[in-house]
C-alpha cells in the first residue's frame, strides 16, 4: 500500500521555491512535481525546513511523569517543529544501561511524534564516581553516542578524563552539563548586584568557565569528543572559540532562553524564571548570539525541563530549575537570530538540524531525495502572543506567556505523516498507527541489531 | 499610602518620614498610662513566621495588641521544603480564614513580596524579614533610634540628613543591612559598610555606599553612628573568614577599638548579639550603646508600619 503527499509551493531555506513529492515516508523528489499524489498540502508562503533535532530535552520517563512522559514530550517537540529529540539520563531509573535507554526509545516509537534518540549517563546513577554501561548502552538497540550526567556536573576531573577517552572506542561524545559545585552550593540565581539585592545566592560565571577550561585541556589531551551543554556567558563563549582555534574537538549548545532573557527577571522573584544555569546579563546574551552566529556555538538546544507548577508556584529557593522550551525553541531563535540578521533560515537549519545531527552521530540529508520525510513547515510572518494554548506537553513552566513572538508551525511531517497539521497536534491514536506502519516498512530505526557507525 | 511593606527600597522619603512621624506618636501614646490604641479594634492580623525569632514575632506582637488587633501566631518552621503543605496552600487558607493583615518572617528571600503580588491574598503583607533580602521594620526602628538622639524634641519631620554611619560585618548574608543601607540613603545619610571581601555582596559598587576592607582606617575617619552586624559562626565553617579571633581583631569593635572611639559616637546592634565577638561586652554597654533603646523604639516603629498598611492611612498627609 503506497501512499504519496505533495507539498506544494514551499519556499526552501535558501529562498527558493519548490515542491516536495512524499513517497511512503521518504522524500522523492524536491522540485516542480506534476506527479498526481494521494494528498496535496498547500505550503505557499511557508517555510520547508528539514525536521529540527533537540539534542537536549528532558522527557521525565521513566520516573517522573507527573512532568512529562515519553509521549506528551513527544507531543510538545511536534508543536515546536521538532522531529528528533535527544532525552537526557537524568530520569529514574537513571538512564546509565542499555535497559533504560532501550526502554525510552521503543516508547517513543510507540508514541509516534518524533525520533527519541536517548543519552545515556556518563556516571552510573549520575554519582559522578564510576562510569556508566557506556558500551552496553552504545551496543543496545537505542544506538547511544551522547552521554551526559546533565543536571549534574561530571566534575570529578579524573572521571571525565576517563570518559572521554572511553567513548572513543564507539565515537562517542561527552555532553558536559559544566558546573563546578562548589561555587554553586545554594546558588539561585547569575551572581552579580541584582542577585546581591534580592538577597539569592549567587552562581557565578567562573563556575561554568572553570569546568569547560578544564574540559578542553582534557578533550584536547585525549583527542576525544566534547560538547558543552548550554553555554551561557560570555566568557564560556570566548573558551570555547579558544579551543576550536586550537583544533579541539569540542562543540557547543546555547538554549533559546539564554539567547533572550537576562536576571533581571528574577527582581519578580517568579520561579518560571528559575533555570540551570541561570540567566545572565545582557552582556552575556549578545555575547551567546555572536557565538551563534560565528560558529563558535554550534548549536541552540531547548534543555526543555517540564515540572508541574506545584513546583514553580512557590518560594524561587524552593522552586525547580527549569523551563520548558520546545514549543517555544523556534520562535526565539527566529526573534534573537533571524530578525537580528545573525541567522538566515539556511543557518537556522544548520543549528537546529544538521548540526545537532551530526554532533548526536546521527545520519542526516535534509530535504534531499531519499531522505526520510521529516519536514517543518513554517510561517515565518506569523506572530502570536504566547500563552499556554501553545503548549502541548505535560507542564507549563513556560517563561514566554504574555510575549509577542514571531514564527508559527504549521504542519510538522514525522517519516511521512503529519503530526501537527494547520498548527494543532495529530491526535495520538492517529499518530500511533501511522507510527506502526513505518515500523512494519522496516523504515524506523532502532529495533534491529543492526550497527550504525554514521 | 503603602499598600505593604516589602522592602525599605520601595520608600520615598516622603513616606519614610511620615512613617517616623507616626512612630513618634506611638511613642508618646506609650508614655500614657492606658498604652492602649483603639486603631486596629476588630482587625485580625497573622503572625506567620516560617523561621524562630522571638524578638521580632514579640515586638510585633506587642505593637499588634497595642493597637487592640486581634491576634494569631502561626508558626510554620521548616517551611514548604520539609514534607507539608506548601507556602501558597497556607496562604490560600489563611485568606480563606478571613484575616486582615500577614506579618511574614521567612527563610526564603522574596517570600513576602510573592504574597503581596500574587492573587493567592489579598491583604496588607509586612516584611518581618526574608532570607538574606530585606528586614525593613528593623531599618526603620534603627533610623527612628538614630533620628531621636540625634534631634531629640526636635526630631520630627527631620530625616538624617549629614549623617555619617558605618555598617560593619556580613553585608553578604544580612537583610538588616539591605533594608539599613536604602533607607540611610534615602534618608539622607551618607554610608560605609565595612567588611572582609569575603562577606561584601557582588555588585556593591552600584550601591549608594562608600566600601572599605579597614576598620581602624574608618573609625579614624569622623563618624555618627557605628551599627554592628551579627556573624553567624557558620560563615567561619564555609571559609569566609578563617577563625573567630582573626574575624574580631581585624572587624569587631573590641575594648581598644571602642576606647578609640569618641563619646558621642552612637553604637547600635540589631541582637542578638554576640558578646566578645563582634562587639565587646564594653561597647555594648556604653552610655553611647542605643542597643536597647532599639528595642523599645521597635515596638512603635512596627505600630506604626501596622496602623500605617492596615488602615491605609496616607503616610505623606
Ligand atoms: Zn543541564
Amino acid at each position: 500500500m503506497s501512499s504519496s503527499v505533495l507539498i506544494s509551493g514551499a519556499t526552501i531555506a535558501d529562498g527558493t521555491s519548490s515542491d516536495i513529492l512524499v513517497v511512503d515516508g521518504l522524500i522523492a523528489k524536491v522540485g516542480k512535481v506534476s506527479d498526481k499524489t494521494d494528498r496535496v498540502i498547500d505550503a505557499t508562503g511557508l517555510l520547508a525546513l528539514p525536521g529540527l533535532i533537540d539534542l537536549h530535552t528532558h522527557l521525565r520517563e521513566p520516573g517522573f511523569e507527573q512532568s512529562e512522559t515519553v509521549l506528551t514530550g513527544s507531543q510538545a517537540a511536534a508543536k515546536g517543529g521538532f522531529t528528533t529529540v535527544f532525552p537526557m539520563a537524568n530520569t529514574s531509573p537513571v538512564a546509565d544501561n542499555a535497559s533504560v535507554v532501550e526502554l525510552e526509545q521503543s516508547r517513543g516509537i510507540e508514541a509516534g511524534y518524533v525520533q527519541v534518540q536517548p543519552i545515556g549517563a556518563v556516571t552510573a546513577g549520575l554519582l559522578g564516581t564510576h562510569l556508566a554501561d557506556l558500551r552496553g548502552m552504545a551496543d543496545s538497540r537505542a544506538r547511544v553516542r551522547v552521554f551526559s550526567d546533565d543536571g549534574k556536573c561530571v566534575h570529578d576531573p579524573l572521571v571525565m578524563r576517563r570518559a572521554l577517552e572511553y567513548v572513543l572506542a564507539f565515537d562517542g561524545v561527552i555532553a558536559q552539563h559544566a558546573q563546578e559545585p562548589r561555587l554553586t552550593e545554594q546558588a539561585q540565581m547569575n551572581e552579580g548586584e541584582i542577585a546581591s539585592r534580592l538577597g539569592l545566592a549567587g552562581w557565578p560565571a567562573i563556575a561554568e568557565e572553570t569546568i569547560i577550561a578544564r574540559d578542553v585541556l582534557i578533550a584536547e589531551s585525549v583527542g576525544a569528543a566534547l560538547h558543552v551543554c548550554h553555554l551561557s556567558t560570555a566568557g564560556s563563549v570566548d573558551i570555547v572559540r579558544w579551543a576550536k582555534a586550537r583544533g579541539i574537538r569540542v562543540t557547543a549548545e546555547v538554549t533559546p532562553h539564554h539567547l533572550l532573557l537576562t536576571e533581571d527577571l528574577a527582581v519578580s522573584y517568579d520561579a518560571r524564571y528559575k533555570v540551570n544555569p541561570p540567566l545572565r546579563r545582557q552582556e552575556d546574551v549578545l555575547a551567546v548570539r555572536a557565538g551563534l552566529a560565528d560558529g563558535t556555538i554550534d548549536i541552540v538546544a531547548t534543555d526543555h525541563a517540564p515540572h508541574p507548577s506545584e513546583d514553580k508556584e512557590c518560594e524561587w529557593d524552593v522552586a525547580a530549575f527549569g523551563m520548558v522550551g520546545l514549543e517555544s525553541a523556534l520562535s526565539i531563535v527566529q526573534q534573537t537570530m533571524v530578525e537580528s540578521g545573525q541567522l538566515s533560515w539556511a543557518d537556522v537549519v544548520r543549528v537546529m538540524s544538521s548540526m545537532p545531527a551530526r554532533i548526536g552521530r546521527l545520519p542526516w540529508s535534509g530535504l534531499a531525495a531519499g531522505a526520510p520525510a521529516s519536514i517543518t513547515l513554517v510561517d515565518p510572518t506569523a506572530r502570536s502572543v504566547f500563552s499556554v494554548d501553545h503548549l502541548a506537553g505535560k507542564s507549563q513552566n513556560s517563561p514566554y506567556f504574555g510575549r509577542e513572538l514571531p514564527g508559527r508551525v504549521v504542519h510538522t511531517m514525522f517519516n511521512g505523516y503529519l503530526t501537527v497539521e494547520n498548527g494543532q497536534l495529530v491526535d495520538a491514536e492517529t499518530v500511533a498507527s501511522a507510527a506502526r506502519l513505518r515500523v512494519a516498512a522496516g523504515l524506523v530505526r532502532g529495533l534491529n541489531e543492526e550497527r550504525h557507525d554514521g | 499610602m503603602i499598600p505593604h511593606l516589602i522592602s525599605t527600597r520601595d520608600l520615598s522619603r516622603e513616606q519614610a518620614i511620615a512613617l517616623l512621624d507616626i512612630s513618634a506618636d506611638m511613642a508618646e501614646s506609650g508614655a500614657r498610662e492606658n498604652k492602649k490604641l483603639p486603631a486596629l479594634r476588630g482587625k485580625t492580623i497573622v503572625n506567620l513566621f516560617y523561621e524562630d525569632s522571638t524578638r521580632t514575632r514579640i515586638s510585633f506582637e506587642v505593637a499588634e495588641k497595642r493597637l487592640s488587633a486581634d491576634v494569631i501566631n502561626f508558626s510554620a518552621k521548616g517551611s514548604s521544603v520539609a514534607k507539608g503543605e506548601s507556602f501558597k496552600d497556607t496562604i490560600v487558607t489563611l485568606r480563606e480564614m478571613g484575616v486582615d493583615g500577614v506579618v511574614i518572617r521567612h527563610p526564603s528571600s522574596g517570600a513576602p513580596h510573592l504574597l503581596a503580588e500574587r492573587d493567592w491574598i489579598d491583604v496588607p503583607v509586612i516584611n518581618a524579614g526574608d532570607g538574606t533580602h530585606e528586614h525593613p521594620t528593623q531599618a526603620l526602628l534603627d533610623a527612628y533610634t538614630l533620628r531621636a538622639k540625634r534631634w531629640g524634641d526636635s526630631a520630627r519631620s527631620k530625616g538624617l540628613d549629614g549623617l555619617r554611619v558605618v555598617i560593619v560585618g556580613d553585608i553578604l548574608h544580612s537583610r538588616v543591612a539591605r533594608s539599613n543601607i536604602w533607607l540611610l540613603h534615602t534618608l539622607g545619610a551618607t554610608v560605609t559598610v565595612v567588611a572582609p571581601p569575603t562577606l561584601l555582596p557582588p555588585g556593591l559598587s552600584e550601591w549608594p555606599v562608600s566600601v572599605s576592607y579597614d576598620l581602624d582606617a574608618v573609625l579614624a575617619q569622623p563618624c555618627d553612628a557605628v551599627m554592628m552586624l551579627r556573624v553567624q559562626s557558620e560563615r567561619m565553617r564555609a571559609a569566609y573568614f578563617p577563625n573567630a579571633h582573626e574575624y574580631s581583631a581585624g572587624w569587631g569593635l573590641t575594648l581598644e577599638r571602642f576606647h578609640r572611639l569618641s563619646p558621642d559616637v552612637m553604637i547600635l546592634h540589631p541582637g542578638p548579639m554576640n558578646r566578645g565577638f563582634e562587639i565587646s561586652s564594653a561597647a555594648a554597654d556604653a552610655t553611647q550603646s542605643l542597643v536597647l533603646d532599639q528595642v523599645a523604639n521597635g515596638v512603635f516603629v512596627r505600630m506604626a508600619v501596622l496602623y500605617s498598611v492596615l488602615t491605609g492611612t496616607e503616610v505623606m498627609s
